[in-house]
């Protein structure tokens, strides 16, 4: 096989359970989404292709070394701040300035930040001596903070904290002290309050609706209900295969964006939700060997904390559908319809592949 | 012993150590892990207790979830004579439903119901087209107004039909049948093209819409507005129950100036000739009765008329579908006499001493062509009393160039001749009151002074419908107030007891130079019928009863000289008989025209009908 190539194409060395464990969701993704936006197969094929750009993207990443990928981040780092505050002045969209138009294509630069945060923080820590001292700790927790600030301004609240927390996994695996972890969970604990005050009015409705969806039932708190009562009404087995009658009938809001597991729990019941969790869970797991496996500091950090972070946005969505968590727009990653998600999703794993094909080189 | 110098430098610059960083990584990441899968277990548990533990509750309310909005249509508002005799009302029905979203195979399941419910072509093809104006989850409307046969065949076999149903509904009923037919009109089922003249929003719920007569010019008030209400329903779309209740406004109801008793009278005494007769109260420009004959039954239309129905209404030779009363376009003949009489007085032209001879034939000066009059040999010396109580028509055709085309025109235009009276129906017809511009616009042509001559005894060019001569009457015999004339008495909004009254506007006050000159017109009518001449004398009341009155002929074809008209004359050919009157005399309270087509002499046959008009009238004002 090899020898059908010419001699300077390396095959590409992949970690293939990794590899299928993503297929697999997302071909259980594009089943669900089929059903969700009433078994419109434009919607599937649509998704289809963002998919195939994204493994496009996986694969060319993989075949970055590491190295090259640190040395490029600080400009990553700064292409993604400047764009940040290039929404500021030229942002389109509804009613929030999150995207930006480049003419052929639309993006979220806060999508560019869910990579270059985490990159950014394991650049920083990856020539010092871990575990971090405090001075490493608070540049780091300065990286993280400042686009996460930048993004909760557009507003977007939801990802300005995914991008923080990916940054902070970052610094939890360089092995900072449990004091430094306490401490800090503490603070934000006692910050909470002033959160609130920082919030914008709709923000704060969702809270106010996550704490008491039944105070307006047809109004905020109808995604919520709707969405337990898709999820409940489900059972152990389902209701099955596009017949779930919460989805068909439209009571569930954004079904086949970020409301998707409401229609998959309806549908494939109790069993298809563990069934998805432990996919998941399987797809964080080896992320996280393989991210044990790398040689590099910066590889290891890198390869972490985007495994977790992948993990956190299952489960924030899987709260927030079944009413643990307020409504906020986090996809379910690899199974909701949407574009820029998935294409950083795999290029994230693009990231993680390529850390496992040079494990054994040291940088 | 390491060097201090070297201590420092290691202590400020540490070198790392990959190896032990590497294990230390591992067990925060094997920590992570366990982290996140308690994350994830926890999770797990809460969807556990959503589908596991709380099934029960969540399909509940997922089936309940099955909940519609569906608009509740408004009760039509009913009319009412003006005694109160209801005209048109509301009857119970049933009707048959289909959810095209619930059926599976559509035409399976309709040409299964064919066998327990007789459905013929057109009520299907009338389902298909109907079928755009709703959604796939909405109930359409297949087959209305169900015989209880129907309906109870339907209910033994209801478990068969998932998606279908037997709806309850009120449907529009006319008691009087054909009698109101050209008055009231009728409802039929709402289409597309209905559609674009009301506001789809507020017609959801609505079957029927006004297509004619009063139903359609006072659709608005009669629809009402829709309402809502939020129904539960099973799996198979059934309702189970009723939660939520937005109550419709229903229509008003209507209360008419027509009297049923005085259009039955004139229904009746017009026999079985076509014809039209309009009866007006003078003192508000209220209808009493408004007949156009033939008609047909206006409940044929509700239900949706077959075709084989409606080709039979349509060809018949009467064309039963057209309202003469207000379309009917006539030649007012010699009942247009009293207004060119008037305007002779008013503008001066003669006086009541004036004396016209009439030797049976007129001659235009220097023209051998004579017109002449309906009395061969004519009628002697007359002056204005005896031209109108005799019908004269040497004195008019001489009047009538006195005064002049312009004249003519100008004058009985204000009594509302060649214009709508603006009653309150669709499609009147202007009707023509000639004039040297209209000629010209009409024909190209200059007016000639033959045609003014003729137009002095109401022939030629003039154009009346009935309802506008009953109107001119009126204004005449009111002393000058051109009402716009009104079927519409009151209207009652629902749940209100009290009816709110509909005051005619008055359109025109037509000048009085000298009122003696009115009371002259109105003699030489009273004479009409109670001179010793009066070509209706045939109609003089016994009981002392004074009536005011002008018979009229309008010709249908050119008659040759010297050719009389009598019974013989073929029907078709047969001239219109008018005649108008009011009555009593002294304070009229009513005023009546009457057109009888093909009937001959307006005398013999239009005069009757209208004093038993006048009598039925009269009979229920003394009664109340």
């Amino acid at each position: 096989m090899k020898r059908l190539l010419p001699g300077w194409v390396k095959w590409p060395q992949l970690d293939v359970p990794l590899l299928l464990g993503l297929l697999l969701l997302m071909t259980f993704g594009l089943f669900v989404l089929y059903s969700a936006d009433g078994a419109n197969m434009d919607t599937v094929n649509r998704q289809g292709v963002r998919m195939a750009v994204g493994l496009v993207a996986l694969l060319v990443l993989s075949q970055v070394p590491p190295h090259i990928l640190r040395i490029w981040t600080p400009w990553l780092f700064a292409l993604g701040i400047v764009l940040l505050l290039a929404t500021w002045v030229f942002g389109t969209g509804r009613a929030t300035s999150r995207w930006l138009d480049l003419g052929l294509f639309r993006f979220q630069p806060s999508e560019i930040m869910k990579l270059a945060v985490p990159m950014m923080v394991a650049w920083y820590l990856h020539p010092r001596r871990l575990p971090p001292d405090v001075t490493s700790v608070l540049v780091s927790t300065a990286i993280l903070l400042f686009p996460a600030v930048l993004i909760a301004r557009q507003p977007d609240l939801g990802t300005a904290l995914l991008v923080a927390i990916s940054g902070g996994f970052a610094l939890f695996l360089s092995g900072i002290r449990w004091r430094v972890i306490l401490g800090i969970a503490g603070l934000t604990a006692a910050a909470a309050p002033a959160l609130w005050f920082l919030m914008k009015d709709y923000q704060r409705q969702r809270v106010l609706t996550f704490l008491d969806p039944e105070s307006d039932p047809l109004g905020s708190g109808w995604n919520i209900i709707q969405s337990k009562i898709a999820v409940g009404s489900g059972g152990v087995l389902g209701k099955g295969w596009l017949n779930g009658t919460q989805s068909r009938l439209e009571f569930i809001p954004e079904r086949h964006t970020d409301f998707i597991l409401a229609v998959l729990s309806e549908e494939f019941g109790l069993l298809g939700v563990l069934f998805l969790f432990a996919i998941y869970l399987f797809i964080a797991g080896r992320g996280l060997y393989v991210a044990s496996m790398a040689r590099t500091t910066y590889a290891r950090l890198l390869a972490g904390s985007l495994s977790l972070t992948f993990f956190v946005y299952v489960l924030v969505n899987a709260g927030m559908v079944s009413g643990l968590l307020p409504v906020v727009g986090v996809p379910l990653p690899l199974i909701s319809y949407g574009g820029t998600s998935i294409v950083t999703l795999l290029a994230g794993f693009g990231i993680l592949m390529s850390i496992y094909g040079h494990r054994n080189f040291i940088r | 012993m390491i060097p201090r110098k070297l201590r420092n430098f290691r202590a400020r610059h540490p070198i790392k150590d990959q190896v032990l960083e590497g294990r230390q990584f591992s067990q925060r990441a094997m920590t992570a892990f366990l982290i996140i899968a308690l994350a994830i277990f926890l999770i797990s548990l809460r969807y556990i207790y959503l589908q596991v533990i709380s099934y029960d509750e969540y399909t509940t309310r997922s089936v309940s979830n099955q909940v519609r909005v569906v608009p509740v249509a408004p009760n039509r508002g009913l009319i009412y004579d003006r005694r109160g005799r209801p005209v048109a009302e509301n009857r119970p029905a049933y009707r048959l439903e289909i959810v095209p979203e619930k059926v599976n195979e559509l035409e399976a399941v309709i040409a299964r119901l064919g066998l327990i419910i007789e459905l013929p072509e057109d009520v299907l093809e009338k389902f298909e087209n109907n079928r755009k104006r709703y959604r796939d989850f909405d109930s359409v409307p297949l087959k209305f107004n169900l015989t209880e046969e129907e309906v109870a065949r339907f209910s033994v076999n209801r478990h068969r039909y998932d998606g279908v149903e037997v709806v309850p509904y009120l449907a529009r009923h006319y008691p009087y049948g054909e009698l109101l037919t050209h008055v009231l009109g009728y409802v039929g089922r709402l289409d597309v093209d209905d559609l674009n003249r009301v506001d789809e929003g507020n017609y959801r719920g609505t079957t029927h819409i006004g297509k004619s007569g009063l139903e359609r010019y006072y659709e608005n008030e009669l629809h009402g507005n829709s309402g809502l209400e939020k129904i539960e329903t099973n799996a198979q779309g059934r309702t189970l129950a009723v939660l939520e209740r937005e109550a419709p406004v229903h229509g008003d109801d209507l209360i008419l100036s027509l009297d049923v008793l005085v259009q039955q009278a004139a229904w009746e005494a017009l026999g079985d000739r076509p014809g039209s007769v309009v009866a007006i109260d003078p003192n508000d420009g209220s209808v009493l009765a408004m007949v156009s004959k033939p008609a047909f039954d206006p409940n044929l239309f509700v239900h949706g008329i077959s075709g084989e129905d409606y080709r039979s209404i349509l060809n018949e030779p009467g064309r039963p579908l057209f309202n003469r009363a207000l379309l009917g376009g006539y030649e007012p003949g010699s009942t247009i006499k009293p207004f060119i009489g008037l305007a002779g007085l008013e503008l001066g032209v003669v006086d009541a001493e004036k004396q016209v001879f009439s030797s049976g034939r007129y001659f235009m000066p220097g023209q051998s062509r004579p017109y002449r009059d309906w009395k061969k040999g004519g009628h002697g010396w007359v002056n204005i009393y005896g031209a109108i109580e005799q019908s004269v028509n040497t004195y008019f055709y001489q009047l009538a160039l006195d005064l002049g085309i312009d004249r003519i025109h100008d004058y009985l235009d204000q009594f509302g001749f060649g214009a709508r009276t603006g009653l309150d129906l669709l499609g009147e017809n202007s009707g023509v009151l000639p004039s040297r511009d209209w000629k010209r616009g009409r024909f190209s042509e200059p007016w000639y002074p033959g045609e003014t001559v003729i137009t002095g005894i109401g022939q030629g060019f003039n154009v009346v419908t009935p309802v506008q001569l009953a109107n001119a009457v009126a204004t005449l015999a009111n002393g000058g107030s051109r009402y716009m004339p009104r079927l519409l008495y009151a209207s009652k909004h629902a749940g209100h007891e009290q009816a709110l009254k509909v005051y005619a506007p008055v359109i025109q006050q037509v000048p009085i130079n000298d009122p003696a000159n009115w009371d002259i017109i109105r003699e030489g009518m009273r004479r009409v019928v109670h001179g010793d001449q009066g070509t209706a004398r045939a109609i003089k009341p016994d009981s002392g009863l004074q009536i005011a009155g002008k018979s009229g002929t309008a010709q249908v074809a050119a008659q040759a000289e010297d050719e009389d008209m009598d019974d013989s004359t073929a029907s078709h050919l047969r001239h219109h008989a008018l005649f108008v009157a009011y009555a009593p005399f002294d304070n009229p309270s009513i005023v009546v025209a009457t057109v009888v087509e093909h009937g001959g002499g307006g005398s013999r046959e239009a005069a009757p009908i209208t004093r038993a008009v006048i009598d039925s009238w009269l009979a229920q004002e003394t009664e109340r």
